[in-house]
């Protein structure tokens, strides 16, 4: 599904390298998790990957399935089927929530030559998923995540992520901000979307959401590489005794 | 030693030859106008828009072009009267009668010895000289042929609609027009079109107590063409005062509202909206000034103007408040903002604020930005194509205006026009 290959990044303003050589093979239905230390590239990864400005890939590769991603607008990326659930979703005032999704949907359906929903098609779907995520319909309404709480702005991002049905989903600390009622509803909404045909990238600091999304591998990022993979009881590892021994280790 | 910079020739001032009660108002202007000089670069209340075009002798000349597009208010339940070039033309307007209003034509009642329009005619226009004067106004008194005095008594059913169509690239209109609302009473008044290549054109509103005027106004798509707009307006007590502007392109727009509230209670909203590209020759230039005199207790005045810029357009913004004295419990807003699409266009700003009431809340704000990066990446992640994501950004940007006009169905068919106007700069 995705494959990274010695991706090396930098920021374009100073020529600060971020990332210095990630690989990393992520197969169809997966769930693969990335943790490491503030600072290690995680979120940078997710951006690289997902095409926002203000990066430059130096070195290296990004394929989804077999097809080149980093020459991509991220809108084409996003036709693709590649997702990213922001950290800190943006606030978009004036645009309406249900404006935007239908937008969003309707432009892949396009990119993909598939014919637009209708109105009346699309506001059925939207409300049984809006319904699963307990969003309601002011949220529904309301101005693109203005004055939703930090609770309610990560379900609408995994609400979007099931009306855009991506195959790539990449979750960037999607815990951040959360309690543990939000997390474990924001956990379900992921858990319903897992599929044979679609695989997550999920990064987070924390051990505690990999109980709700259980993962296949566990990547652990640092200075801009993935230092060490395994399986789930890598992230119990980092849980009781930190990031101190891997960093030694790899040190 | 100063030296005197070569002038173009300046409009001359024909008054019409008419008798009557208008004759009077219009030698009054003359005389009037004779007393102060036309706009000049020098002029402060000029100092971000060039008036030349505004007053130079002959209008520059204008580049019709016939767009095939269904006019605006088409679809709306109406009474519409039309001008072409700034003339009449009777056979495409509607018959003048219409319940709880009296419509006439100024041309035909200009020579009548007494018209209640006499009370109204150049009457708000000079209380709007002070304390800034605004010559082209006076001009406009002194030399409009024609015009619509609409006599408000009674609760209107239906929009009385002025659509200004432009056809002669050398015409130069000017058009004067009166509308009075008696207690109570209520209506709405549309404009649109482009007019013609130079187009003066003042429009005196008293509202008298508990009445309410509804003004929605788009001033057509013609890119080469010249305007210079005035609206002044007195509102009494508990009465209701609304107006609302689009601009699309257009070489030189310059609005002014000139609004005295008088009654204590009431409430002025006045709005704008302008999309320009300045690329081409012709350029883009729009100037909205507006004066809001509060003179009475508990109003409240409402300014919300919002432009988007882009290949070389400037927007200029000259708004204030004037609370006097006894004008306590005042709310005053005031909003000016500008998106600027590339690093060439431009929006320039004067908010004011005077105020010699202790007990009021006034407040305004004014600021000059681009297309906010981070909200256009989020929309593009999601697939939305970036020329796509940037239009939604721009709209969501104007609706703050376009959200000032109450009836949704005109606000959805400004939206589509904004949308239009958007889209053909996309492709």
């Amino acid at each position: 599904m995705l494959e990274i290959k010695n991706l090396h990044a930098e920021l374009e303003d100073d020529g600060k390298q971020i990332l210095k050589g990630v690989d990393l093979t992520l197969e169809s239905g997966k769930v693969h998790a990335i943790m490491g230390p503030n600072g290690s590239g995680k979120s940078t990864l997710s951006y690289v990957l997902s095409g926002r400005a203000g990066y430059k890939v130096t070195e290296g590769s990004a394929e989804l399935d077999g097809a080149d991603i980093l020459d991509l607008e991220a809108e084409e990326r996003a036709a693709a089927g590649l997702f990213l659930a922001f950290q800190y979703p943006v606030e978009i005032p004036g645009v309406g929530n249900m404006t935007f999704l239908r937008t969003a949907v309707n432009s892949q359906r396009k990119a993909r030559g598939e014919d637009e929903l209708s109105a009346a098609d699309f506001l059925k779907v939207v409300r049984a998923k809006a319904k699963t995520l307990k969003i309601n319909a002011d949220m529904l309404k309301r101005p693109v995540n203005v004055g939703f709480s930090g609770g309610e702005k990560k379900r609408n991002e995994i609400l979007q992520m099931a009306m855009l049905e991506p195959k790539m989903c990449i979750l960037d600390e999607t815990d951040s901000g959360l309690d543990v009622d939000a997390m474990k509803l924001v956990a379900e909404g992921v858990n319903a979307l897992r599929d044979a045909g679609r695989s997550f990238l999920v990064i987070t600091h924390y051990q505690r959401l990999l109980d709700h999304i259980k993962p296949d591998v566990v990547h652990i990022m640092a200075d801009g590489r993935i230092i060490k993979t395994g399986g789930p009881e890598l992230a119990l590892e980092v849980e009781n005794n930190g990031y101190a021994d891997l960093l030694a280790e790899y040190a | 030693m100063a030296v005197a910079e070569p002038k173009n020739a300046q409009l001359a001032v024909q008054v019409p030859v008419t008798g009557g009660w208008s004759l009077k108002a219009r030698e009054d202007a003359k005389a009037r106008l004779a007393t102060t000089s036309l706009p000049g670069r020098r002029d402060e209340y000029w100092k971000y828009t060039r008036p030349d075009a505004l007053t130079q002798a002959t209008a520059p000349e204008g580049d019709f072009v016939a767009y095939e597009e269904t006019p605006l208010f088409t679809g709306v339940d109406r009474l519409k009267i039309v001008f072409v070039d700034g003339v009449f033309d009777a056979e495409r307007s509607d018959d003048l009668s219409l319940e709880g209003v009296t419509i006439e034509r100024l041309s035909d009642v200009a020579d009548k010895d007494i018209h209640w329009a006499q009370g109204l005619y150049g009457v708000l226009e000079t209380r709007g000289q002070t304390p800034v004067s605004r010559p082209l106004a006076i001009v406009n008194t002194a030399a409009a042929s024609d015009g619509i005095l609409v006599n408000v008594t009674g609760k209107v059913s239906k929009p009385v609609s002025f659509v200004y169509d432009y056809k002669s690239d050398s015409s130069d209109a000017m058009l004067h027009h009166c509308v009075k609302l008696s207690e109570g009473a209520e209506i709405t008044i549309l404009e649109n079109g482009p007019a013609a290549a130079r187009f003066n054109t003042v429009m005196e509103i008293e509202v008298a107590d508990r009445a309410s005027f509804h003004h929605i106004r788009t001033q057509g798509r013609q890119h080469i063409r010249h305007a210079a707009t005035h609206m002044f307006a007195r509102i009494g007590t508990e009465s209701q005062f609304r107006s609302f502007t689009m601009t699309v392109n257009g070489t030189l727009t310059r609005n002014e509202a000139v609004i005295e509230v008088a009654g204590d209670d009431a409430l002025a909203h006045i709005a704008g909206v302008a999309a320009g590209d300045g690329s081409n020759a012709q350029g883009f230039h729009h100037d909205d000034t507006v004066f809001i005199t509060h003179d009475a207790v508990n109003c409240e005045s409402r300014q919300v103007f919002k432009k988007v810029l882009r290949n070389g357009a400037t927007g200029v913004f000259q708004g204030k408040i004037l609370v006097k004295p006894d004008a306590q419990k005042t709310d005053g807003y005031q909003i000016s903002q500008g998106l600027l699409l590339d690093d060439d266009s431009q929006f320039l700003a004067k908010p004011e604020l005077e105020i010699y009431a202790d007990d009021v809340i006034c407040s305004h704000g004014s600021t000059c930005g681009a297309i906010d990066e981070e909200a256009l990446f989020y929309l593009r992640s999601r697939g939305v194509p970036k020329g796509e994501a940037q239009d939604l950004l721009v709209l969501a940007f104007l609706a703050e205006a376009i959200d000032e006009v109450a009836d949704e169905s005109i606000r959805d068919l400004l939206t589509e026009r904004l949308e239009a106007w958007l889209a053909r700069r996309r492709a």
